[in-house]
């Protein structure tokens, strides 16, 4: 029983080992890099460009693969050689935070300016209420021909 | 006052996002400025002389400025742009003309992966130097986003002649000879 629980662990340490080492260091995958880089003479996200340079990009970011390179690190050596606008998403640091901030202050915004204006919607709405209620009130004279009229139509 | 306010946020707010398209796309317009001044006789000054861009082959990095005094053909190409190749032995020819009179042609590459531009130069068994510009810090101070371009510098740093596209040996021949008379 001791024995076939010490190879069990023996086992599953053998199975684990390569895991935790591939997750240590994971490899880069060429689909993952590709949309998130631009061809950066077509202006387009390297995964729908059709040019020579892209296929150039392509060439290179395999080979950077190939020296075992991580995502972040193939991003950063890209942006070193041709600066930050090879990379379609931009740095979620410095000035470049702001593609990412104004967005939701623009949405927060919008929010915050619907929820101060509908307290004041509703109320206006309150307001003009009796006012069409008024409106729908009858004089005696007209209630007695809709009456009339009711009573005519009526099946 | 809050009623009439929020019109006039509205609209302040659009016409901040038309001036913004409209500045987008003046941006990507192409700069043509050099072009009607050397179309309409002028030679105006190279822009971005002391822009130091690095050695494509060698250790160091180079100016415009390095050159002054000479007649220099400035040529934007890589590796991955066919009429690049295509116009390279026309270069090549000019660059054996201006090694005698004491000028040279000045390659620079254009967002390209700098193995293949050396690769480029052994294919074609360029003599002349290329500058890496993959960041861009030239070609655009000379309205360059197409490829190739040639500029032919006087000996003075000013612009006789530009080819926007394959240049033609016609065209480089005439062009030297005028930079040349100058010089």
């Amino acid at each position: 029983m001791r024995r076939a629980l010490a190879l069990l662990v023996v086992a599953l340490v053998a199975l684990g080992v390569p895991s935790w080492a591939t997750a240590a260091q994971p490899r880069a995958s060429f689909n993952d890099i590709e949309d998130e880089v631009m061809c950066d003479t077509c202006n387009v996200p390297l995964n729908i460009a059709e040019s020579p340079r892209a296929d150039q990009q392509r060439r290179e970011i395999r080979a950077l693969i190939a020296r075992g390179l991580t995502k972040d690190e193939i991003k950063a050596e890209l942006k070193a050689r041709y600066g930050p606008a090879v990379l379609a998403l931009p740095d979620d640091k410095g000035f470049s935070l702001a593609v990412y901030l104004v967005p939701i202050a623009v949405v927060a915004g919008l929010l915050l300016t619907v929820l101060l204006l509908l307290p004041r919607w509703r109320s206006r709405r309150r307001d003009a209420a009796p006012a069409v209620a008024g409106a729908a009130q009858l004089s005696a004279a007209d209630s007695r021909r809709l009456e009339e009229d009711i009573a005519r139509y009526d099946l | 006052m809050q009623r009439a306010g929020i019109p006039v946020v509205v609209g302040v707010l659009a016409a901040a996002l038309v001036g913004l398209l409209i500045y987008g796309v003046v941006q990507r317009g192409d700069d043509t400025g050099l072009d009607t001044k050397v179309n309409q006789g002028e030679r105006p000054a190279a822009p971005g002389r002391d822009v130091e861009l690095p050695l494509l082959r060698g250790q160091g990095r180079r100016s415009l400025a390095d050159f002054d005094g000479k007649v220099v053909v400035l040529n934007f190409w890589a590796s991955w742009c066919a009429p690049c190749e295509a116009e390279a032995p026309a270069l090549e020819a000019v660059q054996r003309h201006l090694r005698r009179s004491g000028g040279t042609v000045l390659g620079v590459t254009y967002k390209d992966f700098a193995a293949d531009s050396r690769g480029f130069v052994r294919k074609f068994g360029l003599s002349y130097p290329s500058l890496r510009d993959d960041r861009l810090d030239l070609a655009p101070k000379y309205g360059t986003n197409k490829l190739p371009e040639t500029f032919v510098l006087d000996g003075r740093g000013r612009i006789v002649a530009i080819s926007r596209g394959q240049v033609s040996e016609g065209f480089l021949s005439d062009a030297v000879r005028r930079a040349e008379a100058t010089a």
